[in-house]
Formats: C-alpha cells, sequence, structure tokens
C-alpha cells in the first residue's frame, strides 16, 4: 500500500515502471501460466493431460452414447449406455418400496430437502422451523410406513434408495449435532463425573470404525436384548449412526468452545447469566459460527458415511444402484450407474460446501476482531 | 439517571454495600490475598492502585465471584458470597463490572449487546429494555452506534459501550478492573469523562486505576495494595500529600514522576 503512495508522488524513471502487459489476455496467460520455465513446462503438461481425457469423456458420456434401447444387447457400443439409468432410475431412487406406493418416498425426499432448505435460510430461524421439523419428520414416517389413512403398511425392510439415504444423513444429523454439543460442553465441564463420561465416550466411540458400530447394532444388539424383544434394524442403524456422528462432532465443536476468550465468559457471568444462558447466548453462537468450516466437513463425511449401511443389508442410494445392476437383462453397466450415483451424491454435498461459505461469509459480516 | 440518583438514600439502612472481612486467597502456593479488609458505604467511590501483580484485580475480581476466595467473608448488598450459585447470581445482578479487554460479545451489535442481560436476568420485555439501552448510549455519548457491531468502534467507543451494557442492568454498584489500561492515550479521557459524571451520580464504584488525576476528582478513599496487603488508605488529600507507608510513596513518586 504505502509503495503507491510514494509510486504516486515521486514518479519512478520510465524504465523502472511495471511492465505494460499486465492486463488481457496475453497478459493474464503470462502472468499465471508461464511467468517462469517450471510453471511454463507445468502448463504444457496439464493441458496435455487435459487434451488426452476430456474428448474421450465427452464421447463416452454424450456423443457416443446411447439414451434409447429396449434391452442391454440394443445398448453395448463404444459410448455410455444411459439407457440403462432410464429403465432402471426408479429402482436406483426407490428401490424396494412398492411400486405403484412409490409416490410416498418422493414425497418423503421433497419434505426433507424443503425442510432443510427453510433451514437454510436466516430469516426463518425461530420457534416457527423448531416446530416444523417435528412435524415434517412424523408426516415423512407416516408416508414411509403407512398403515395408517388408508396407506398401505410398508415394513422398513422395504425401505430404500434415496430416501432412505437422507432420512438416515438428516435424521442422524438433527440428533448427532445437539448430542455432540452436550459432549464437548461436558468435556469441558467443571464436574469430574460428568467430564470422564463425556472423555470417556467420545474416544471410544471415536477409536471405533463405524462398521463396526453398524455390526455391533445390528447382529450383537439383538443378542442382548430379551426374548420376544426386537427393535426394527433400521432403527438400530440409525442410533449407531446417531452415536458415532456424535463423537466426531462433539471434537469439532470443543475445538470451538476453546476459541472462545475468557474475558467473553467473565462478562457473561459479571452480568449474571448463569451457565446455561451464557453457553447458549454467548458461547455457542461465536464457538458454532468459528468452526463452520470443520463441522460441514463432517456433515457431507458423514453423509456419505450413510452408504456405508449397505454392509448390514440396508438398501441405501448405492445399494439400490448396486441391485439394480444385478439384472440380467442389463449386464455391465456399473460405470453408467456409479456415475450416476455419484452424481447424485455430488449435489448434495456440493450444495452443503457451498451454503456454508455463504452462512459463514455473512455471520461474520461487521465481525471483525 | 435522576431516578436511581433519588432511589439510593431511600434504600436500604444499611451502611455499607461492600464488606470483606479477613479475606485470604491464594493460587495454588501463592499468596494472592493477604488479609483484606475493606468497606465500601454506600455510594462511596474507592480507587485502588498498586503495583502490578499486588493483587488488585483479584480482591475487586472477587466482590463477583469471578474469582473465589478462600478464607474469610464477603458480604455484598446484604448477601454473603459463598458458593451458592443463587447468591452469586443475585450478587452479580447488583454489581456492574466493567474490564481492561471491554469484553463487549463480537457476534452482538451494540444494542443487543446492551438489551441481552435485562431480558434475559431481569425479564425485562424486549421494548423497555431497548430503549433503556438508548438511553444509556446516550448517557455516553455514542447513541449513533446502537446498530453497529462492536468491532467496527474505536476502544474508547468500545469501553463505553461496556460502561452502558453495565448500567442496563441498573447495578447499586460498578466495578472498574483497569478501564483505561488497554486504550490508546488519546482516548482515555472520553472513558474518564463518562466515569466521573457517574460518580457525580452518586453510584458506588470500586475502580482499579493508575488515572491519579480521576483518583483525585472522584475519589473518596484511596486503598494502595502492595503484594496482595492493603498496605494504606486515606482521603485523597491525605493519601498523594503525605502517604505514610514507605511503599506508598516509593509507587507514587513512580507514577507520578513524568
Amino acid at each position: 500500500m504505502a509503495d503507491i503512495d510514494i509510486a504516486e508522488e515521486i514518479p519512478l524513471p520510465a524504465q523502472q515502471r511495471p511492465p505494460v502487459v499486465t492486463s488481457g489476455v496475453i497478459g493474464w496467460l503470462r502472468a499465471n501460466l508461464f511467468n517462469s520455465v517450471f510453471n511454463t513446462i507445468l502448463t504444457i503438461l496439464a493441458v496435455y493431460l487435459l487434451v488426452m481425457t476430456v474428448p474421450p469423456l465427452i464421447r463416452w458420456a454424450f456423443i457416443d452414447a446411447v439414451w434409447d434401447a429396449p434391452n442391454g444387447q440394443a445398448c453395448r457400443g463404444e459410448g455410455a449406455c444411459w439407457a440403462f439409468i432410464g429403465e432402471k432410475w426408479r429402482f436406483i431412487f426407490f428401490g424396494r418400496f412398492p411400486y405403484d406406493a412409490q409416490w410416498r418416498p418422493l414425497f418423503v425426499v421433497v419434505i426433507i430437502i424443503g425442510l432443510v432448505l427453510a433451514s437454510c435460510d436466516r430469516r426463518l430461524w425461530g420457534r416457527r422451523l423448531m416446530l416444523l421439523w417435528p412435524a415434517g419428520l412424523v408426516v415423512v414416517g407416516i408416508l414411509m410406513s403407512g398403515g395408517v389413512f388408508g396407506l398401505r403398511y410398508v415394513p422398513s425392510e422395504y425401505w430404500s434408495g434415496l430416501p432412505l439415504t437422507l432420512i438416515l444423513a438428516v435424521v442422524g444429523m438433527l440428533f448427532a449435532f445437539p448430542f455432540a454439543i452436550l459432549l464437548a460442553l461436558g468435556r469441558r465441564s467443571n464436574l469430574p463425573a460428568v467430564r470422564v463420561v463425556s472423555v470417556a465416550y467420545i474416544e471410544l466411540v471415536r477409536g471405533v470404525p463405524l462398521i463396526t458400530v453398524l455390526f455391533m447394532a445390528s447382529v450383537m444388539l439383538p443378542l442382548f436384548l430379551p426374548e420376544g424383544v426386537t427393535i426394527d434394524k433400521l432403527l438400530r442403524a440409525q442410533v449407531a449412526f446417531i452415536l458415532f456422528a456424535a463423537a466426531y462432532l462433539a471434537e469439532v465443536v470443543r475445538g470451538g468452545l476453546q476459541a472462545i476468550p475468557k474475558g467473553q465468559i467473565e462478562a457473561a457471568d459479571a452480568l449474571g447469566l448463569g451457565y446455561w444462558r451464557r453457553t447458549r447466548l454467548i458461547v455457542l453462537p461465536q464457538a458454532l459460527a468459528m468452526v463452520i468450516p470443520p463441522l460441514v466437513n463432517n456433515f457431507i463425511g458423514a453423509f456419505k458415511n450413510t452408504s456405508l449401511v449397505l454392509i448390514i443389508g440396508l438398501f441405501d442410494l448405492l445399494n439400490t444402484a448396486n441391485t439394480a445392476l444385478t439384472d440380467s437383462n442389463w449386464q455391465g453397466f456399473a460405470s453408467e450407474t456409479y456415475v450416476f450415483v455419484a452424481a447424485i451424491y455430488f449435489c448434495f454435498c456440493f450444495f452443503m460446501s457451498r451454503y456454508s461459505q455463504r452462512l459463514e461469509r455473512t455471520l461474520n459480516r461487521g465481525h471483525r476482531r | 439517571m435522576s431516578n436511581a440518583a433519588e432511589a439510593m438514600p431511600v434504600q436500604a439502612p444499611a451502611p455499607s454495600i461492600i464488606e470483606m472481612q479477613a479475606v485470604h486467597k491464594w493460587y495454588g502456593e501463592f499468596h494472592v490475598l493477604k488479609d483484606i479488609n475493606l468497606v465500601v458505604g454506600r455510594g462511596e467511590k474507592v480507587v485502588v492502585c498498586g503495583p502490578s501483580g499486588s493483587g488488585k484485580s483479584t480482591m475487586i475480581r472477587c466482590i463477583n465471584r469471578l474469582e473465589e476466595h478462600q478464607q474469610g467473608r464477603i458480604i455484598v448488598a446484604g448477601i454473603e458470597l459463598t458458593s451458592d450459585l443463587k447468591n452469586i447470581e443475585a450478587i452479580r445482578r447488583e454489581v456492574g463490572m466493567v474490564f481492561q479487554q471491554f469484553n463487549l460479545f463480537p457476534h452482538l451489535t451494540v444494542l443487543e449487546n446492551l438489551t441481552l442481560a435485562p431480558i434475559w436476568v431481569r425479564k425485562m420485555p424486549k421494548k423497555d429494555a431497548e430503549e433503556t439501552a438508548r438511553y444509556y448510549l446516550e448517557r455516553v455519548k455514542i447513541p449513533e452506534q446502537a446498530d453497529k457491531y462492536p468491532g467496527q468502534l474505536s476502544g474508547g467507543q468500545q469501553q463505553r459501550v461496556a460502561i452502558a451494557r453495565s448500567l442496563c442492568m441498573k447495578p447499586e454498584i460498578m466495578l472498574f478492573d483497569e478501564p483505561t489500561s488497554a486504550l490508546d492515550p488519546e482516548m482515555i479521557k472520553e472513558v474518564l469523562d463518562v466515569m466521573v459524571e457517574l460518580a457525580q451520580e452518586g453510584m458506588t464504584m470500586v475502580c482499579v486505576t493508575h488515572e491519579m488525576g480521576f483518583a483525585r476528582t472522584v475519589a473518596d478513599m484511596m486503598v494502595f495494595m502492595d503484594r496482595g496487603e492493603i498496605v494504606e488508605r486515606a482521603p485523597p488529600q491525605d493519601f498523594f500529600a503525605n502517604p505514610k507507608s514507605e511503599r506508598t510513596r516509593l509507587f507514587l513518586s513512580q507514577i507520578l514522576a513524568h
């Protein structure tokens, strides 16, 4: 900054002025891609790689692709067989849910996405949203399982595909996040018993792979239950998922709690706020705003972790896609299927990432320290 | 502020509002407060000074239990400070505190900083709380900053907001813990002016400060601390003119030298 001021006051000799071409295409290229020998080599290499990979990919995905075919035989060629996705998308999305009732999971997906989108708007944050969530989840439960209002009963073994993934992820975060906050607060508590329990829980759960937790929930837990008592498998997986995600989130939240200056706590105490009001009004708003990036990182990770439930035989989005591949009329279209499923996962994760960036900006507005 | 000024003499006949009796405190092995005895009357202004590390901040932070004393008794506004959370919160409602580092809440606007405690602790309706807040912002001469965030204000403005924040709780006592030590020199006066005004209206004040000009103007009593003890206490004219202890004399010569 200071240099510029000086440059304006005292004109420099002509040969010391910066080179003229700094703007325009050539200027940009020179400044960013060819500003040293090493960077020039890297640029040429990168261009070479792009030329080698992008055109074949486009040819596979679009130019040579088959968009319409009656069966797998007719679909075989150089390009992708999107006809397979056209044939199987409904199964990939809704899986084993009774075909004629698949409008129900469709509504579930719409409701869940709607709730999440509504929660993203800061202007709507408040009591009404807090009531909307349980109401929405009750409707989701009714639509999925039925048995009331003339809806056919559909046991949870038949819940599958995208709705199952979304339920696991969204309900999972919804419960894991508050639990994580309590764990993080517990870990920093002055009460030794609370602290020990929190630390033990977090360390124990973090030290075990999610798959193990899921196995325990699906295989071991029933062994310990008394005769005749069964807990729904999906519910067990959901609880395992919540308990697991909470331990990770708790450590992220703790990072934020630790970054709150002591003076903030003293000021809140001096005003007589007391522990819970202090935590809710002063500590958490600042701590959580500070840890949005790692928090969202965890949410994205947890969202994708839901695909591990296929290990215990639940039909989430990835598992329905896998199952779709076993159709003997349509053999050998794994690439197309996985690209399709990856694109769905990507949409959700990319949305989370973009939203977190926006939230970070708004929460940090006028917030310099 | 006229209401509060009128209300003051009518209230409780208690002669003293803060009483510290034989208070001791240790940090581990280190004896920070040694046999502190201090009585502050209603409406009295006490200025505490002393070298750094002498325990002055620790002492006033014991008054609202930001620090815990380990021996002796502290009675504030008729309530004894024990580990009973109810008593602690009751006392904190009546005792305002201003910190060296301001400690405003950076995620809230100035107005929200001021209304937070009245709304949540005093259960004041939001509208009344905002009215009170604007009144005190006017008093500390920054009504136009109500909707800004603390980070957008200068140090002097932030400290005045911090004073207003405490006043919004209508406290009976105000504690000041080196309120001007973190400020640039040109901002010290604007904060001291506010404090002098507050003193003139009859607020009970305990100030830890090195601003001796301020002390001369407002103090009813000067307290000098060194190594965890109260070494000397006297009205300001005696304190500055003929300090009794050698340590006080040395301290005064050091800070009044320039």
